[in-house]
């Protein structure tokens, strides 16, 4: 067992790891960060998706020791300091762009990763974007209306 | 008044959505109890073999190992049982074998599970299986649905001759008029097809967590389920004998279903069984791989249809011949769903006087196959509305005009159909003529030669079905073999200060009924939805339920819920009376308030509440104090939603990929609760059903292998495979027989759209020959029918 | 997965240290080892780190060629090769956007899976592939599927593209994995033409030579219009068959041909 330091959500989380925990191990199991989900073992469903150091990763395929030290953000530290749904979030529940859930977190920070880089993407942008992250209940349609709306109040 | 704004008919957004989207979710892999160990299941690497023995001695020494369990250790435990038993058409019962929570004897498919080790962590277990010496005498494997009922091949089950668990036919007194009638007939339109195998994937995979209270002698299982209560009566009653009081199932948030969470499943058994024996929490979490060979397939029909008409178009009469896979074992409802949830609807919308329906069930070396989102209803609409659109074709009627002609119409309701069901209600022509506006059908032609001009050829597909939902009649699927009943009870209680907490059986994993139930109860009552709380998914607080499926949650759970509130507002309006000194029947409820009918005398909803639980001024004489009430509801027949199916196609000619440009769907699902939901729904069902159509598909080699054992070759669809939909819902013929008028959506998108898509291809591909292609229409297997029919 | 020792060495020569173990392993973006060990299908008793070593990243042309350095993620690819346009726009459309974030080009050309689109680009660029210990021409490095000219432990540190006058890849995907069904890459140089094809043989990635005399004597789609690739050779699975894949090839072909020109 090695012991591992990274930052999550701008707090500083140390745990004892192997050298295979996966970083979504460490996420779910050591520190009790369940919102980052594992739908498959092929690093394709997209529902393990968080930010190290500012962009997209598939925790489910990274070690947490290769995260040491490093920023990493999951669907828990995406809510305004008040707690309330950030801006994305909220857009997901005005647009209906989750059904069970499951999927939802890796799809929030796969559309944040996407509107840093895109203030105005289109609608065959998105869904491009999107290719690594699989739900199964909304056909798609109102994520990609959520990620526009988003996208629209971002720009303000 | 807050009723405006969020009860029935209002696109209330979701409450669910807040924990949801704050990573503050509990499915059951969040739930960690306190010494829990882990499970790892040693599963059958062969489709078929004998076992011949088990060493687990160096496993068990292997670091962490807490206890490895057999098959012996399931001595005197009972089999994995089927809800449902089919009669064949010689009046005897279908083949019924042993399905044991762990492989006794013969292992019958890759994925059987022969072992299981229970270790302090997940790895210790994974390590330690790979210690479990096993003697597997391989046997020839039986896949082919075909070659497993023509005699001479291997047997699944030894006492089940050629595989065959039954022969059913529907209704098998009009076998010989069908087959005269289509003796006889102008024309018959023929077509063999596949409604191919999928894997429901639900974005969650399975979980289960085992827990025993030796002090109480209480068992709990979390579980991802779609019906907690029918897994507490499956397995309580018939697997580990545990009775309903010292049983708790609890299915928390559960992420997605669409059916093969329905089923009891061995896991659950495993851990509830082996938390008491290793006295531990015992948790098992399916990986993705592990559910591609465990979680129940659906679909896998080989049908031949052949449709008589007459020289006008009349349909005449329809016969069907169908192999069903069932897998290796009979999973819980796998039986019922190519009959009784698949030949009842092969009238379809239309008045074809006379069907035969024949059903053969068989046995493969296989993943077991049981009910997916549509359940039988999509593979009877695939091959009406194929079978229709070849008939145009070959008649030369443009394919709308032919179903229009052989539609029920709105005067013929209620309708007796020739198998057995009778519609309530429905208006066809409406639900197509809607579709025809939205998808602008009158534009196609234009549309097409513009595709053309750019080497593309373009296809215009339409299907119309019916589905029967909201299941249903206990009697009726009582005599039809169904072991469970299928009623949905509600409680209602209503707290001191007015405050609501519905107890619902019905189960949520995407529905979004903790949005919608309570828009249903704040309507009736007048009060802000906000006020009420649904609760779900845990035996121990819910009376009885029979759980989320067959699209059955508001038109059975929800008329439950009606019935308990109404009783509700029969006992307020009492306490009411009381309270303002009124007759009883002159107290009205509106918007909140009660009053007394031509006064000014009002009091309001939390006043009555209060009075009911403060009862200081109170007719303690004619009725008790509290204001709670519980209802079972168990409906008269099946609710019958429809909708036209529009999908409009693009063809690459050069490599055969399909790109689908539109999509749209007119439902009639009479009253909708909550249109953004339903909507939502109804696109889920598409992508489902486009998946289905172009992309899905789970392929076995002749030796039993899953070749599309995960994500890297079984082809989900994804963003950028589907379009944005156009769906309305503004035809609506209320149900007949429900109060809420309400007929059901979950399975709708995907029971219409894969006919709609493939004749969208067939419709581009007709110029070049192409008259069918089976689903999956991947790129390669458009371009090799183009290749072969040009 | 195994348990293994994870190491995350500095520089390049800690790592050859760290790998002169038995049974060690590089592991750089990891999106294809992890999944593999996931499935217990590998089983290293060391993995040492190569992600993020700065000296194994960026991209920079200098006198008509591009060189990525070998730990350089897709991602940083499709944004900074701007000198091979057809090369950043391949980058970009590697896997999804977190496995770009993760993937490296010498992780992907180390692993040569026979569907993976770098060995196209490789290959029909006439890229040498450097490594700790030497200098590999791309028509050398490819020798089969999962198999190529790296010795244990060596480490790709660098991959030098020439920059060809027009180039373009074109991808049939599988519809599942989104990897290459087929993949074609065209590269014009001033002394000819190379075609590399991915996803359709079972020797892994190839050079279509008879497409590539065509297209040296014309560039244009036309020139290999009725050119046939043979069927014999190429995968036939659940996805295509030998025949479909070998049409594919003179579609996308031809297609990049039309692309590029």
């Amino acid at each position: 067992m090695t012991s591992v330091t990274m930052t999550v959500n701008g707090k500083k989380m140390s745990g004892e790891v192997e050298g295979r925990t996966l970083l979504v191990q460490f996420l779910r199991e050591a520190q009790g960060l369940t919102g980052t989900h594992v739908g498959c073992d092929t690093s394709q469903c997209g529902a393990c998706v968080v930010h190290v150091d500012g962009v997209a990763v598939k925790s489910c395929t990274m070690l947490a020791q290769e995260a040491a030290g490093a920023e990493v953000t999951t669907i828990e530290g995406m809510a305004n300091p008040d707690g309330s749904l950030g801006v994305i979030q909220q857009a997901f529940q005005d647009h209906h762009g989750l059904q069970c859930g499951f999927c939802t977190p890796g799809m929030v920070m796969s559309a944040a990763d996407l509107l840093k880089t895109n203030a105005d993407p289109s609608e065959t942008e998105i869904r491009e974007y999107l290719e690594g992250n699989i739900c199964r209940c909304t056909g798609y349609h109102n994520i990609v209306k959520s990620i526009q709306a988003a996208a629209a109040t971002l720009r303000g | 008044m807050p009723k405006d704004h969020d009860g029935i008919g209002a696109s209330t957004k979701r409450r669910e959505d807040v924990r949801f989207l704050s990573g503050a979710g509990r499915y059951t892999d969040d739930i960690n109890l306190r010494g829990q160990a882990y499970a790892y299941f040693l599963r059958s690497s062969v489709a078929h073999g004998n076992l011949t023995s088990i060493d687990t001695a160096e496993a068990e020494a292997m670091p962490g190992v807490v206890r490895i369990f057999t098959a012996k250790d399931f001595e005197g435990v009972g089999g994995l049982p089927c809800g449902w038993q089919v009669t064949d058409r010689f009046g005897q019962p279908m083949k019924e074998p042993g399905h044991p929570v762990l492989a006794t004897g013969k292992v019958r498919h890759v994925g059987d599970p022969i072992a299981v080790v229970v270790a302090e962590s997940l790895a210790e277990a994974k390590d330690a299986a790979e210690a479990i010496m096993v003697d597997i005498d391989e046997l020839p494997a039986v896949i082919d649905m075909k070659a497993a009922v023509a005699g001479g091949a291997p047997l699944v089950h030894d006492d089940v001759e050629n595989n065959l668990c039954y022969d059913w036919g529907f209704v098998e007194e009009n076998r010989e008029a069908v087959d005269a009638a289509i003796r006889g007939a102008h024309h018959v339109t023929t077509l063999e097809l596949v409604n191919n195998r999928l894997v429901a994937n639900p974005m969650e995979p399975r979980v289960a967590v085992g827990d025993y209270d030796r002090t109480t002698g209480e068992h709990t299982l979390y579980t991802t389920s779609q019906n907690p209560h029918v897994i507490r009566l499956l397995m309580g009653a018939f697997v580990l004998g545990i009775p309903e009081h010292k049983l708790r199932v609890v299915a928390p948030d559960v992420g997605g279903g669409f059916g093969t969470k329905i089923f009891h499943y061995a896991e659950e058994a495993f851990c509830t069984f082996a938390a008491k024996a290793v006295n531990r929490p015992v948790k098992w979490t399916c990986d993705r791989s592990e559910a591609f060979i465990t979680d129940c397939h659906g679909r896998d029909h080989v049908t031949k249809i052949e449709l008589a008409l007459d020289a006008e178009g009349k349909f005449l009469a329809l016969r069907t011949d169908t192999l069903a896979n069932m897998g290796a074992y009979l999973s819980t409802f796998a039986p019922s769903v190519p009959t009784w949830l698949h030949g009842t609807l092969m009238a379809g919308n239309y008045t074809t006087p006379l069907v035969y329906v024949n059903v053969k069930a068989v046995f493969t070396n296989t993943v077991p196959v049981d009910a997916y989102r549509g359940a039988g209803r999509p593979e009877a609409t695939f091959q009406l509305e194929r079978v229709i659109d070849k008939a145009a074709r070959e008649l030369g009627i443009d394919p709308i005009e032919l179903r229009r002609r052989n539609f029920i119409k709105p005067e013929q309701f209620p309708y007796q159909t020739p198998v057995a069901v009778v519609y309530d209600t429905g208006n066809y022509h409406a639900t197509m003529d809607k579709l025809v506006e939205i998808a602008d059908v009158a534009g196609f032609p234009a549309r097409r030669a513009a595709s053309e001009a750019k080497g593309k050829l373009r296809g215009l597909g339409i299907a119309h079905y019916i589905e029967a939902c909201g299941i249903a009649p206990s009697q009726l699927v009582g005599q039809l073999g169904a072991r469970a009943g299928l009623y949905e009870s509600a409680t209602v209680r209503v707290n001191a200060t007015g405050s609501i907490s519905v107890y619902t059986g019905s189960h949520s994993h995407g529905q979004g009924h903790e949005t919608t139930f309570p828009q249903v109860v704040a309507e009736m009552l007048g009060i802000d939805a906000t006020q009420v709380d649904i609760v779900h998914g845990d035996t121990s607080k819910i009376p009885m339920g029979m759980g989320t499926y067959g699209s059955r949650s508001i038109a059975v759970g929800g008329t439950a819920m009606v019935k308990a509130t109404e009783k509700i507002i029969a006992k307020a309006k009492k306490i009411a009376a009381h309270l303002m000194e009124a007759a009883e029947t002159d107290v009205e409820l509106a918007g909140g308030q009660f009053s007394v009918k031509g006064t000014d005398k009002s009091i309001a909803w939390g006043d009555v509440c209060l009075a009911a639980y403060v009862p200081h001024n109170y007719p303690l004489e004619s009725i008790e104090p509290g204001l709670e009430e519980t209802a079972f509801y168990d409906p008269s027949n099946f609710t019958y939603p429809s909708g036209g199916y529009a999908c409009e196609v693009e063809v690459d000619p050069d490599t055969g990929k399909v790109e689908i440009l539109a999509f749209s769907a007119a439902d009639d699902f009479g009253n909708v609760i909550n249109p953004m939901i339903v909507s939502g729904q109804v696109h889920g069902g598409i992508a489902q059903g486009i998946g289905q159509a172009l992309l899905e598909q789970a392929v076995y080699d002749e030796n039993g292998q899953l070749l599309t054992g995960s994500y890297m070759d079984y082809a989900m669809p994804r963003a950028d495979d589907v379009p944005m939909y156009a769906v309305d819902h503004s035809c609506v013929t209320p149900c007949t027989h429900n109060p809420l008028g309400v007929k059901g959506c979950g399975e709708a998108g995907a029971i219409g759209s894969p006919p709609a898509v493939v004749n969208a291809v067939v419709d581009a591909l007709a110029a070049r020959g192409v008259t069918h292609i089976d689903m999956p229409l991947t790129p390669a297997r458009v371009w090799a029918a183009m290749n072969a029919a040009g | 997965m195994y348990d293994f020792e994870f190491v995350k060495p500095a520089s390049v020569a800690d790592a050859l240290a760290a790998l002169s173990d038995e049974d060690a392993k590089p592991l750089s973006g990891g999106q294809t080892l992890l999944p593999t060990m996931k499935q217990r299908l590998a089983m290293p008793t060391k993995l040492v780190s190569l992600a993020g070593m700065a000296e194994l990243i960026g991209v920079s042309a200098e006198g008509g060629v591009l060189t990525v350095k070998g730990a350089t993620p897709h991602a940083k690819v499709a944004a900074e090769a701007t000198a091979y346009p057809a090369l950043a726009a391949l980058a970009s459309h590697i896997g999804d956007p977190a496995v770009r974030n993760r993937g490296t080009i010498g992780g992907s050309l180390a692993n040569n899976d026979p569907s993976a689109c770098y060995p196209a680009a490789a290959l029909a660029s006439g890229a040498t592939i450097v490594t700790t210990a030497r200098e590999i021409p791309a028509d050398e490095y490819f020798q089969g599927m999962f198999t190529t000219a790296l010795e244990e432990h060596e480490i790709i540190t660098a991959v030098k593209f020439p920059i060809p006058e027009a180039a373009n890849y074109q991808k049939f995907v599988q519809p599942a994995s989104r990897f290459a069904l087929v993949g074609v890459f065209v590269a014009k140089f001033a002394t000819g033409v190379r075609v590399a094809v991915t996803g359709a043989s079972e020797e892994g990635v190839f050079r279509w030579t008879e497409a590539e005399e065509a297209l040296s004597s014309s560039f244009t789609p036309d020139a290999v219009a009725s050119l046939k690739a043979p069927a014999e050779g190429m995968i036939g699975d659940i996805h295509g068959t030998p025949e479909y894949r070998a049409h594919l090839i003179g579609v996308m072909t031809k297609r990049a041909v039309a692309a590029a020109a």
